[in-house]
């Protein structure tokens, strides 16, 4: 049931929000043991809140899960990680005000790479994530329990968090819609930092139209972020039923090159054909610096991480070791001891390249490459619309079959970090499945990119894509 | 850029990272790796071209400065690892001379 649907019911007196949030925990009772999208949720306090929901607001009596990273006053706060195992939110994230101001009840914390690193979910450093699709397979990530708890319908819709992929990339594999806002749309207050200059919180729905629905919600400044954008928010759904006749949308040839299982360029040619056929107008055009994304992505994000995540110090919350000798023993320890080896990785990475000496070599330079990313957009989006691209090379890998090289892994973000490094919004909309790898129907995603703050037109043109899939 | 060489286990006490010896020997070929593929950049000329911190065209608005409400102290408190008299406890940081 989507948003949507479940509003309809509610206002029509046909089902209430205390039932809505019973139905969904005997959905997670009966599936999540094999799932295991949720970390946990609280029943209690999710039917009080039911009990008490205004059903005239626009998110009235929803429940809403949230990625582990994002604060709910009250509720565990882990990001997947040992190091705030048993961190309980002091405050509400901004996001989270807003849902409830919008009526809607935060139920359940997802599952997610430890601190939002990795494209699998399999960096939790808590549980493992399944695939609702093939559980043979990874559900994506960063925001895998998310993705996959919509996609198991245990949850209605979700809330995630995208750096370089961490939204679309899940709603990808599990064949949900996936919304990464502009950068500024959407207040980070309250969202655990893994890299300040690309996070950005999102939905992830059964529909566009629910993407829409709580975009609507949660977009707008924000006294607490700076960075959070004062430009008035647009009403997302007068245009959501537009259409795209005489609309240009851009194929960018460096997308759809070597790389790219076959299967999902068929079906990505399926979506393009059908917008087409909708009366849109297909334009090829270049982002020549594509390929650049992913080692300019791979400076900027652990750059940003390892300063970020310079306050897990032991001190003030989360782990502290035990028996420290003196306090740089106390900071040693409890970082060792409470960070997994991803997050290490990037924690070092990015202070290596920050360090004396190689600072303008690599940082220094992957920001000018970033200018070059920026400039690519800004001169496709003066032929076209919107851009139309693949979410991920591949459908769903399975799980555990990673390797032990992470640049491969890094390589399969190469299309969804572009819109990062670029500020501008992006959504993966589900179009259709392909076999891959042994399964006959995995999801593949098809990646919409709009100019900055232009979400309701980015909105606008996933709709169509999705009546047409 | 020349091949990279990087000292994993300097660069971690400079992220106060105690790195195990099996990490190091994990971690020096998978950064060396990638470090490798960000070699890639140095093919670009930059000459010319600003650096772009993030991705806004406006930064650093101000808010009105009015006074709000803070979290308790009991509050703040409520996730510290160690605590006494209402204060964060840590070992002792000044040592003798």
């Amino acid at each position: 049931m989507t948003i949507a649907s479940l509003r309809r019911q509610l206002l029509a007196g046909e089902t209430t929000a205390p039932d809505i949030v019973r139905a969904l925990s005997k959905e997670i009772i009966a599936r999540d043991p094999q799932i295991q999208a949720y970390l946990s949720y609280n029943l209690e306090t999710a039917l009080a809140e039911a009990e008490s929901a205004d059903l005239e607001k626009p998110l009235g009596g929803i429940p809403i899960a949230i990625k582990d990273n994002i604060n709910v006053l009250g509720h565990p706060c882990g990001c997947s990680s040992k190091f705030l195992e048993n961190f309980v939110s002091p405050y509400d994230a901004t996001v989270i005000k807003k849902l409830r101001a919008a009526g809607a009840i935060p139920f359940g914390r997802m599952n997610q790479d430890e601190f939002a690193m990795g494209s699998a979910t399999e960096n939790s450093a808590v549980q493992i994530t399944r695939n609702p699709r093939d559980p043979e397979r990874i559900p994506g990530g960063s925001s895998g329990g998310s993705a996959a708890a919509v996609a198991d319908l245990t949850a209605i819709a979700a809330l995630g968090s995208d750096t370089g992929g961490s939204i679309r990339q899940p709603a990808s594999h599990c064949g949900v819609v996936g919304l990464k806002p502009s950068y500024g749309r959407v207040s980070r207050y309250g969202l655990v930092a893994f890299a300040s200059s690309l996070d950005q919180i999102g939905p992830l729905t059964q529909s566009v139209e629910d993407a829409a629905l709580i975009l609507q919600a949660i977009a707008g400044a924000d006294p607490h972020d700076s960075t959070c954008l004062t430009a008035p928010v647009p009403d997302y759904l007068a245009s959501l039923n537009h259409g795209v006749k005489g609309m240009k949308l851009g194929l960018p040839k460096e997308y759809l090159g070597s790389g790219i299982h076959d299967g999902v360029r068929q079906q990505i040619q399926k979506s393009i054909d059908s917008l087409q056929a909708q009366g849109a107008e297909i334009v090829e055009i270049s982002l020549p610096h594509t390929e650049h994304a992913v080692a300019t992505y791979y400076i900027i994000a652990p750059a940003e991480a390892s300063s970020n995540l310079s306050r897990f110090d032991g001190i003030r919350y989360g782990h502290r070791a035990a028996n420290p000798a003196d306090i740089l023993d106390l900071y040693q320890k409890s970082r060792e001891e409470g960070f997994g080896a991803e997050v290490k990785r990037r924690i070092i990475l990015g202070t290596y390249v920050l360090s004396s000496g190689y600072y303008d070599a690599y940082y220094g330079r992957a920001q000018k490459v970033r200018t070059l990313i920026r400039r690519d957009f800004d001169e496709a989006f003066q032929q076209v619309d919107a851009i139309l691209a693949p979410v991920a090379p591949t459908p769903a890998r399975k799980l555990g079959a990673a390797g032990s090289d992470p640049i491969h892994e890094y390589l399969s973000d190469i299309f969804t970090l572009a819109a990062n490094l670029a500020g501008v919004p992006a959504i993966s909309v589900p179009a259709g499945t392909t076999a891959y790898d042994g399964a006959d129907a995995l999801p593949v995603g098809l990646q919409i990119i709009a100019p900055h703050l232009a979400e309701a037109k980015l909105l606008q043109i996933a709709k169509a894509a999705e009546m047409g899939s | 850029m020349s091949q990279p060489a990087i000292d994993v286990r300097y660069v971690a006490n400079l992220a106060r990272l105690e790195l195990s010896d099996e990490e190091i020997a994990t971690f020096q070929p998978q950064l060396e790796a990638i470090l490798r593929h960000a070699e890639s950049l140095s093919a670009l000329d930059l000459s010319g071209i600003e650096a772009s911190a993030h991705a806004n065209t406006v930064f650093g608005p101000m808010r009105e400065d009015v006074p709000h409400e803070s979290m308790s102290v009991e509050t703040v408190l409520q996730n510290a690892p160690d605590q006494a008299q209402g204060q964060i406890r840590v070992p002792k940081v000044v040592t003798d001379a």
